[in-house]
């Protein structure tokens, strides 16, 4: 046998292996969408792919069901807001700690540190009466300011200072000669060349704030407030059972179209998610 | 009304600037750094504070009375209250059973998948697809496909003749069902941490290693691995971090249940201060909590400074 045949043969096996691991993988996915065509009785019939009757209905009911287009925008809309606070006050803050001279920055530095160590479930009951001290009960002002100043704010800080001290101290320079102001020269020179710095915390502030629970479900209340992870946990019968086809059509809404954009842009998304390295 | 303006002008021009270069720069940093300064002392800094002035209260949110106890509920959670240390066993049994897994599998689909063959890509794509996907989504699925004999995982299953278990109503099965739903949904950040660092690895090691004969098991035993070690610690502790802190999952998939089987810490704080109302003994679980994740980064921190000398 030649290495040739060899190599062929091990790659093969190695691609079958792949494939067979591949499939707890990929299987949900299309049993989610699958079974959100399905009627609630055809569900826990005989098991297929290919739904024998395509009830459409499913996508009508969810919206009727309760507000789900509302919810569905409360989260795109504080995803949003999230992603773009946390990219102007990390990269803000980032910018100082990498290429400012301060009294306080290694103190600071430590503190941020600290707090990239202590999970949200920790503070989570003070920032409860915090919220309630506040009249925010209720209110999406939560969602938006625990993420921002939170843990994953001062990951995005650490992000964006290591992004910082890798630009040349030179083109600084070259703006400071132009007459920008410091604001002027981290809006025009290091923002500008650290796009790369500035997609990776897009991408992965936008999914994190996309896909919080714990932080909805402790403040917020009214379903019409709701974001897509709480809507979704919510389609369940007057005996609280999950009304399955139409909880899988949701999930499915909500899946879906993230998804998309993942296989569109994945070269970028698991590059982001690289060189962060760092959100279990 | 001139007059004062030019008396401004030169009043300004004779005096010498009000602060040094240095000076400037540090105000200016601290304009910079002033909303991640605020922010981080109103929802974390205090609420850490708070938190460990909590634990030491008897606290009930329905009786609205709060009477300071000392480390009783310390005492309560670690001697007096038997569930305590269940909930810490579970957490335990959690992160061992699930560290190990997700740690070996994500090393073996970035060692498959750290050089281009054709479909790497698409494989890659794959593995990490769950990673970006919501938890809540993901823990969905997986209790609908889990489902006693109705559930597609036994439909499956049966089709080769294994009889499968009622998965989220038996609590040992409960256990191994989240685990593993767990390890599919987050092995894939650490397949590409892994990916990185091999990648990183300079190729010549591998080919004098192959010249001397060395076999591939070989190579990777003593090369490979070796040169992997502060990655694998760094993946050791935040998957660590990460699975003392699963909660929606649990949430989800099993409510803890059946028989507390699945209740894990976060899940059991999240229960004693939103469900009971009792705020005191939550915080300090809370407070254990920390200790733990803190001990944990304080290890790595140690390992890693001795790696690098």
């Amino acid at each position: 046998m030649t290495t040739r045949q060899a190599r062929l043969i091990s790659r093969t096996c190695l691609t079958l292996a792949l494939l067979v691991v591949a499939v707890p993988f990929v299987f949900p996915f299309l049993w989610m969408v699958s079974s959100g065509f399905k009627s609630a009785t055809e569900i826990f019939g005989q098991p297929s792919l290919i739904p024998r009757v395509w009830r459409w209905q499913n996508y009508v009911e969810v919206f009727e069901y309760q507000p789900f287009a509302r919810q569905y925008f409360n989260s795109l809309y504080i995803a949003v807001t999230v992603t773009v606070l946390t990219l102007i006050i990390s990269s803000l803050a980032g910018y100082a700690l990498a290429r400012m001279r301060f009294a306080g920055a290694g103190l600071l530095m430590l503190f941020l540190v600290s707090a990239l160590m202590v999970p949200e479930e920790v503070t989570i009951i003070p920032n409860f009466f915090l919220i309630r001290w506040m009249g925010l009960m209720d209110t999406h002002a939560p969602l938006i300011l625990l993420p921002v100043f939170g843990s994953h704010g001062v990951m995005a800080t650490f992000l964006m200072r290591q992004y910082f001290l890798a630009i040349p101290k030179e083109l600084e320079e070259a703006g400071k000669m132009d007459g920008l102001s410091r604001f002027g020269i981290w809006w025009r020179v290091a923002l500008p060349m650290s796009r790369p710095a500035l997609a990776a915390v897009s991408i992965i502030t936008f999914l994190f704030s996309w896909n919080l629970f714990l932080e909805p479900l402790v403040f917020i209340s009214s379903l019409e407030r709701f974001t897509l992870p709480l809507a979704l946990s919510n389609f369940t019968d007057s005996y609280g059972l999950p009304l399955w086809h139409l909880q899988l059509a949701a999930t499915s809404l909500a899946v879906v179209p993230i998804l998309i954009v993942y296989l569109i842009a994945q070269r970028q998304i698991i590059e982001s998610f690289a060189l962060s390295g760092v959100k279990g | 009304m001139a007059n004062t303006l030019t008396d401004h002008v030169s009043a300004r021009g004779l005096r010498a600037p009000r602060f040094s270069l240095r000076q400037r720069e540090a105000i200016e940093a601290w304009l910079f750094v002033s909303p991640t300064v605020v922010g981080f002392m109103l929802f974390f800094l205090g609420p850490l504070v708070a938190v460990v002035y909590f634990s030491l209260t008897e606290w009930n949110l329905l009786t609205q009375q709060s009477t300071f106890v000392g480390v009783e509920n310390y005492v309560d959670a670690l001697s007096r209250n038997p569930d305590f240390w269940h909930v810490l066993r579970n957490s335990f049994v959690f992160a061992l059973g699930l560290v190990p897994l997700n740690m070996s599998l994500a090393l073996m689909l970035a060692l498959a998948l750290s050089r281009p063959f054709r479909g790497v890509v698409f494989f890659r794509t794959i593995f990490f697809a769950p990673v970006v996907t919501s938890a809540v989504a993901w823990a969905i699925v997986w209790k609908f496909l889990l489902q006693g004999e109705a559930g597609a995982v036994n439909q499956l299953l049966a089709m080769v003749g294994i009889d499968g278990p009622n998965w989220l109503r038996e609590p040992d099965w409960a256990m191994v069902a989240v685990i593993v739903t767990r390890v599919i949904k987050m092995v894939g950040l650490n397949m590409i941490l892994y990916i990185a660092a091999l990648q990183a690895i300079p190729r010549d090691y591998e080919a004098a290693a192959r010249l001397e004969g060395a076999s591939s098991w070989q190579i990777f035993r003593m090369v490979i691995w070796p040169l992997l070690a502060p990655t694998t610690l760094v993946i050791f502790v935040i998957t660590m971090i990460g699975s003392f802190k699963v909660f929606d999952h649990i949430y989800l998939m099993t409510g803890g249940g059946p028989e507390n089987g699945t209740l894990v810490l976060a899940f059991y704080i999240y229960e004693q201060g939103f469900k009971f109302f009792n705020v005191g003994y939550a915080s300090a679980l809370a407070m254990i909590m920390f200790v733990i994740v803190l001990a944990l980064t304080v290890v790595q921190m140690i390992l890693r400074r001795r790696d690098m000398q």
